[in-house]
């Protein structure tokens, strides 16, 4: 064992370090100077040198770098270091375009991926309909092959972003007769058209951030399917796959906890400061621990993939971890916040009534993605062997 | 021994439900929480005739004369209704007018309260969680000086704008009377994350007093009843979202069964239950100590409201995700429980100050 990263690495980082220092910020950039362009301009140089994007090939706009874990790393710790932009983060660039990547054709590449990594169009995940949540596989949203064109109906629901996409990722039913898992394609669909009505849904902290989506002889090219006819579940498996490493990730535990760090620094309980309470101390250091296993576990998640091996049950834990430990964070903010919590997150801005809408949020991460329910079946079927439920058509 | 509701107690308790079921149903208390004040004087108006402003008005006074298990039982209705009404504020200020008032200051204001003429409130609190006597600031001059009256900032108080009589509580624990049209009173509403509690921030700038009698711990039973009542709201939201929980699992279907089907859910469902149901017996007793004035009456008004909202938080939580997405959603009625959980556990002082008053005043 050995938790450097050995001479070559540190060579590397120092190569980072050395990009950075001209870049970042933006020579002759400060502050408000630092706008739009100047972000995207950056990204490029740092595609361009291979620290953005890597694992995607040159010609659809990345680095095309040999993967290569513990440089990728070692960019993100200089990076964040450096309060330099890092690759744009969300659905579009973390979930469709792997997805695009590993099963796509190559003029779909080469039309979607550099523009979406770029930031220049923007997706959403049609999954979830009214009828089919946590059984995904149900989906009832039809699609016809008419003249050459996908005619879609039907509904999706709790579409995050589907007001400002350009694009939506769908799963749609093509192949009515065949079996639930096995009649579902993976299609593409351009937003703005008008078989497609989107109607905001307000959530539990007020804001808007998901939608309802109409599809009514919604249209789409025959060709813009991902995968074969009838394989858009095994299609969607690996975008799912995506979305939980994504969820599930040690450096957003460690950030949340630096948060309420600061939280607990400025804010007096009756004795004085909540970080010198000793319950405060004591939930804290609780969280600390929780932190210290998310990143081992991280470390060895990356060690063991870097060997081409296996990291076990845990790839399919990092989801319920994270959503747990948010929920746990915000328990304690609550704790430290109190009288605070009465108030209104949304119009007093900048109180430390915000963290409620981190109290609540957390409540969504339990349920986005797949609940926490539907998490604990993975472990228990996928991970440990279990039997399946002899209940219902799973 | 008997530790049990009495005939009248529960044909109380139904009647109230009855009442809120035709007066208040939740699609009532939905348009009431999307307006800027949920304060619905109809809906006032209503539970007075129903004799609920009375309540615990002394029946020499023209009340009922019943005691704050009664109360308690009433509040525990409204919390599973999330009823946007006054009634706790109200009937604290009855409490402390019974418990420290003279015969004057009773026999003007107890029989207007009772009638529905006088609406009371309680402000207590102030800026920087300082929710007990011992830190509050507000100043009452009699005279002295010529800065006769009292001053200070209260905030946040619920229900007190429009009320006609103010319970403020005054620094070293004292308690005065300030009418409601008293111009040296100005509420400045708040926007709370709970919309079916209206909230403001009260400055009191030189407004006539007429104090309670300062006889020893006043203002401590005053905020003892108010515990106990916010543990009987926490506990009927908890009983709602539980039953809303299991409504909904026998209803919505997944895997082309019903998703109660599910041993998951069904254990998650049963927890819950156990969290809530014994912790009925907690505030009764917590009500009846009071009512009888037992040596832990205080400690159980400190463990039922810390226990039972720690629970209504934990509860509410879990029916949101028994919900799945539409439970995260504005529409669904959940998050009016929610944000009532948050509102109960945290007014008066949220668990871990209680935890410590227990611990304090244990013994152990
Ligand atoms: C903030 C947020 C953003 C979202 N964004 C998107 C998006 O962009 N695109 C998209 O497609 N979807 C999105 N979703 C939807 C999300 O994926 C679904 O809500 C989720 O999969 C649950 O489905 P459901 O809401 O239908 O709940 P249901 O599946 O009806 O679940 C209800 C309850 O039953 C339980 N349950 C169901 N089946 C089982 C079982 N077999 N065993 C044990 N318990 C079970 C669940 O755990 C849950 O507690 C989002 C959701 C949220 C909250």
């Amino acid at each position: 064992m050995e938790l450097g990263y050995g001479e070559e690495f540190e060579l590397y980082r120092e190569g980072v370090r050395e990009f950075l220092s001209k870049n970042w910020p933006p020579p002759g950039k400060s502050g408000e100077g630092i706008d739009d362009q100047a972000i995207r301009a950056f990204r490029r140089n740092a595609v361009e040198a291979g620290y953005l994007y890597r694992a995607i090939p040159r010609r659809y706009g990345g680095a095309g770098r040999e993967p290569d874990l513990l440089e990728a790393q070692i960019i993100r710790e200089e990076f964040r270091r450096a309060r330099a932009p890092m690759e744009i983060g969300g659905i579009s660039t973390q979930m469709l375009v792997p997805t695009l990547l590993e099963c796509g054709e190559e003029w779909q590449k080469e039309r979607f991926v550099r523009r979406t990594i770029e930031g220049e169009i923007i997706w959403c995940q049609g999954y979830s309909e009214p009828g089919s949540g946590s059984d995904l596989a149900s989906v009832r949203t039809r699609g016809e092959l008419v003249d050459g064109e996908w005619i879609v109906n039907g509904q999706k629901i709790w579409t995050t972003q589907a007001a400002e996409a350009d694009y939506m990722f769908a799963l749609v039913r093509t192949e009515p007769d065949a079996p639930k898992r096995e009649g579902i394609s993976y299609l593409l669909l351009d937003m703005k058209q008008p078989g497609i009505e989107v109607r905001p849904l307000r959530q539990i902290t007020g804001g808007t951030e998901f939608n309802e989506v109409f599809l009514d002889d919604a249209r789409t090219p025959a060709d813009w399917i991902v995968g074969q006819r009838g394989q858009g579940w095994q299609v969607s498996r690996t975008t799912l796959k995506h979305e939980r490493n994504m969820v599930g990730n040690a450096e957003s535990a460690e950030k949340l906890f630096r948060q309420l760090v600061r939280l607990a620094r400025s804010v007096d309980l009756e004795e004085g400061p909540a970080i010198d309470h000793p319950e405060i101390r004591v939930e804290l250091a609780r969280l600390w621990n929780e932190v210290l296993i998310q990143r081992c576990s991280g470390y060895y998640q990356l060690s063991r993939s870097a060997k081409g091996k296996s990291a076990g049950n845990l790839t399919l834990m990092n989801k319920l971890a994270f959503s747990d430990f948010a929920q746990r964070v915000s328990d304690v903010a609550l704790r430290i916040i109190r009288g605070d919590g009465l108030l209104e997150p949304g119009r007093r801005r900048g109180g430390n009534e915000k963290w409620l809408n981190q109290w609540m949020g957390s409540l969504g991460l339990s349920i986005a993605g797949g609940t926490s329910n539907i998490q604990r079946n993975i472990i228990a079927e996928r991970g440990l062997g279990l039997p399946r439920d002899v209940v219902g058509d799973r | 021994m008997d530790f049990d509701l009495s005939n009248e107690q529960e044909i109380l308790q139904e009647t109230v439900d009855k009442f809120i079921g035709n007066v208040c149903p939740i699609t009532r208390v939905r348009e009431l929480s999307e307006r800027d004040d949920p304060y619905d004087e109809e809906l006032w108006d209503r539970c007075v005739d129903l004799g609920l402003g009375g309540l615990l008005v002394p029946e020499e006074y023209g009340g009922a004369g019943l005691g704050l298990l009664d109360a308690a039982l009433v509040v525990e209705s409204l919390g599973r209704g999330a009823v946007p009404s006054p009634f706790i504020e109200h009937t604290v200020a009855v409490l402390a007018l019974r418990l420290g008032g003279s015969r004057e200051q009773k026999r003007k204001w107890l029989p207007g309260m009772a009638q529905g003429d006088v609406r009371g409130c309680v402000a207590l609190g102030e800026q920087e969680n300082a929710w007990f006597g011992d830190r509050w600031t507000t100043r009452f001059d009699s005279g002295a000086g010529g800065r006769e009256g009292v001053r200070g900032t209260k905030a946040p108080v619920s229900f007190g704008a429009g009320s006609d009589l103010v319970v403020v509580g005054t620094a070293g624990g004292g308690l005065v009377l300030v009418e409601g049209a008293d111009p040296g009173l100005r509420f400045e509403r708040i926007d709370g994350i709970d919309r079916t509690r209206r909230l403001d921030r009260l400055e009191i700038e030189g407004a006539s007093g007429s104090v309670l009698s300062a006889r020893d711990g006043i203002a401590s039973r005053v905020v003892d009843a108010w515990l106990v009542l916010l543990a009987a709201d926490a506990f009927g939201g908890a009983v709602a979202c539980l039953a809303r929980s299991v409504a909904y699992a026998k209803e919505r279907e997944q895997f082309g069964v019903k998703i109660g089907s599910f041993q998951a859910l069904k254990h998650q469902l049963a927890n819950m239950a156990l969290e809530v149901e014994p912790a009925r017996t907690l505030y009764w007793y917590a009500a009846h100590a009071f009512d009888r004035e037992l040596a832990d009456a205080s400690c159980a008004a400190a463990a039922a409201k810390s226990a039972i909202c720690d629970r209504y938080l934990r509860i509410a939580r879990s029916a949101v995700e028994v919900h799945g997405g539409i439970g995260y959603t504005w529409e669904c009625d959940i998050q009016l429980f929610l944000k009532r959980a948050l509102f109960d556990g945290l007014y008066l002082g949220d668990s871990r100050v209680h935890y410590r008053r227990i611990a304090e005043s244990s013994g152990w």
